[in-house]
C-alpha cells in the first residue's frame, strides 16, 4: 500500500520529525531538538501543552437520525445523547468482540463520529453493511492540544473554547472544538479544514507554551493514563467487559439490550468476564513489552498488551488481559521476558491521576 | 587500539585479545530515549552475528548482535543505573560489553570509522 501523507507532512518535517509507517501514514514519532525525544516530549505535555496531529484518524459524519440504528452497533446511548455532549462508545461485532474505540458527538445537524485511523476504511464498510451512508470528511485535519496550558493558550486565540468542560464540544469559526484527548490531560481536539489547519498548527506552535509531539510520546502518555489502544488493548476478541469498559454500555442499553452481541455483554455484566485488563507496575527497570506471557503458579495467566516505560513514574509499566481470578488489585503475577521472569503487581488504572475538567468541578 | 564498526551499528574497540563493544551514536539516535539494557553474563559465549544484548528504549526493544565471535569478560555495570549513559555517551562512557576475541581474523569484514561515516551517511 502506498504511504499516505498528513496535511501536516511538511511542517513535520521542517520541525524534525522523525517520520515512520503507521495507519498507512507517514507519521512522526518524535522529533529532534532541545524538546525533542519520547520522554521530553512526554514532559512537555505533563506540564505544558503538546500539539498533536492526529489527522489520520477518520472523521464521520451520520444524520441525526441515524442514532436509532447506529444503537443497533454500538451500546452506548445515542438517541439520549444531548447536543454538544461527547460519548466514548465501541463499534461491537455479533460477538460484542470490539472493532473499534470511538467518540460521538451530537451536533445540531448531524453525529460527529470520529475512530481510530487503522480501522477507519473497515469500520466504513461495517456501517454501510448496516444500510448506513456516513460522510467521511477527508478534507478536515484533526489536532489535538493536551496538557494543563492548552486552555490558556487556545481560549487566547479562540476566547470562548474555556467555557467547555470535558467530553462537550462547539463551533467555534470553521472549527469544530471538543475538550477531549487521549493523553489523561485537559486539552481540546480540533477539527478544521485541510486547507487551513498548517496556518493554525504554526500559530499554536509560536506559543511559548506549545511543542510537537510525536506517536512515541502519545503511546507513553495514553498508557500512563490507563487508556486501552486499539488493535493492542482492544481486539474483535475482547469484549467492552473484558476490557475494563463496561462504563461505556450506558444504563439504557443495559436494560434495552438490542445491540449486537448484547447477550454475551449482559451476562457478562451480571456474571462477571472470564478475563479482564489490568494494569500491571513492573519490578526492576526492564519493560515488559505486547506479547509477554504473564504467569502464575499454574502456568500462563494471560498476556501483556501494551508495555513500556512510564515516564513520569520513572518506571516500567503494562497492561494484560489475564484470567479473572489473576484480576484483583494487588495480585502478584510474573512476566516473562526473554525467559526472565518478572515481578509484576496488579494495581488499579491511571498509573498517573487524569486531570480532566469536568462540569461542576470547582478548578 | 583501533576501532571497527558493523552494519547493524555497533562498534567495537580491539585492545590485545580484548574487544570493548557497544552501539554507535547513530544507533542511540535512532533509538531514542534508552531506559534499559540487557547485558549477557559473563563467561557466554558469543557468535559473530549472534544475539548478545537487548536495549530497551521508551517505544521498543532492540536487539543488539555480536559484532564479533568470542567469550563475555565484563559489562558495563554503570548501564544498570543509569541506561541513559547510551544516549550521552554512546561511543565512550555507553559501552556494552567486553569479550575476549576467540577469531581475530572476523575483524577483516569489519568497517573503519571513515567506511562507517559513508555508509550511515547514505542511509
Amino acid at each position: 500500500m502506498t504511504e499516505l501523507t498528513l496535511p501536516l507532512d511538511a511542517l513535520h518535517r521542517e520541525r524534525g520529525g522523525r517520520m515512520v509507517a503507521f495507519a498507512g501514514y507517514a507519521m512522526p514519532i518524535q522529533y529532534s531538538g532541545e524538546f525533542g525525544g519520547i520522554i521530553a516530549e512526554h514532559n512537555w505535555t505533563r506540564t505544558q501543552a503538546g500539539l498533536f496531529d492526529v489527522s489520520h484518524m477518520g472523521q464521520l459524519e451520520f444524520a441525526s437520525y441515524d442514532d436509532r440504528a447506529l444503537e443497533r452497533l454500538l451500546p452506548g446511548d445515542l438517541t439520549g445523547l444531548v447536543h454538544g455532549h461527547l460519548r466514548y462508545s465501541m463499534l461491537l461485532n455479533e460477538n460484542g468482540g470490539i472493532l473499534d474505540d470511538l467518540m460521538v458527538t451530537r451536533r445540531p445537524s448531524d453525529l460527529y463520529m470520529v475512530v481510530n485511523g487503522a480501522t477507519k476504511h473497515d469500520d466504513l464498510a461495517v456501517f454501510r453493511a448496516a444500510g448506513l451512508a456516513p460522510r467521511y470528511r477527508d478534507d478536515l485535519a484533526l489536532l489535538a492540544l493536551q496538557g494543563p496550558q492548552a486552555v490558556t493558550v487556545l481560549e487566547r486565540l479562540e476566547p470562548g473554547v474555556a467555557a467547555l468542560s470535558f467530553m462537550r464540544a462547539g463551533q467555534f469559526a470553521e472549527m469544530w472544538i471538543s475538550r477531549s484527548g487521549y493523553t489523561g490531560e485537559d486539552g481540546f481536539e480540533i477539527s478544521l479544514p485541510v486547507a487551513e489547519v498548517e496556518a493554525f498548527a504554526r500559530t499554536l506552535l509560536a506559543q511559548p507554551e506549545v511543542k510537537p509531539i510525536g506517536l512515541g510520546a502519545r503511546d507513553s502518555l495514553r498508557l500512563e493514563a490507563g487508556l486501552p489502544l486499539y488493535g493492542h488493548d482492544l481486539t474483535p476478541a475482547i469484549t467492552p467487559v473484558e476490557a475494563g469498559l463496561s462504563f461505556a454500555v450506558s444504563k439504557r442499553r443495559r436494560a434495552e439490550g438490542g445491540f449486537l452481541g448484547s447477550e454475551i455483554i449482559l451476562d457478562q455484566l451480571a456474571n462477571g468476564a472470564p478475563r479482564c485488563r489490568v494494569g500491571l507496575t513492573v519490578e526492576g527497570r526492564l519493560p515488559a513489552r505486547e506479547g509477554a506471557h504473564v504467569v502464575a503458579a499454574e502456568g500462563q495467566v494471560g498476556t501483556v498488551t501494551s508495555g513500556g516505560f512510564g515516564p513520569a513514574l520513572g518506571a516500567p509499566i503494562a497492561m494484560a488481559m489475564v484470567d479473572a481470578a489473576h484480576a484483583p488489585e494487588g495480585t502478584k503475577l510474573g512476566l516473562d521476558v526473554r525467559g526472565r521472569i518478572i515481578d509484576a503487581t496488579v494495581v488499579p488504572m491511571p498509573f498517573f491521576p487524569k486531570s480532566y475538567v469536568r462540569q461542576g468541578a470547582s478548578k | 587500539m583501533t576501532r571497527y564498526f558493523t552494519k547493524d551499528h555497533e562498534w567495537v574497540e580491539v585492545s590485545g585479545d580484548t574487544a570493548t563493544c557497544g552501539i554507535t551514536d547513530y544507533a542511540q539516535g535512532q533509538l531514542g530515549d534508552v531506559v534499559f539494557v540487557d547485558l549477557p553474563t559473563p563467561g557466554k559465549t558469543l557468535t559473530k552475528g549472534g544475539d548478545a544484548a537487548v536495549v530497551e528504549s521508551v517505544k521498543a526493544a532492540s536487539d543488539v548482535y555480536a559484532p564479533v565471535s568470542g567469550t563475555v569478560s565484563e559489562t558495563n555495570a554503570d548501564l544498570e543505573a543509569d541506561p541513559a549513559l547510551v544516549n550521552t555517551g554512546a561511543e565512550t562512557g555507553g559501552w556494552f560489553f567486553k569479550l575476549t576475541l576467540s577469531d581475530r581474523s572476523e575483524l577483516d569484514s569489519l568497517m573503519d570509522e571513515a567506511a562507517y561515516k559513508d555508509f550511515v551517511g547514505g542511509l
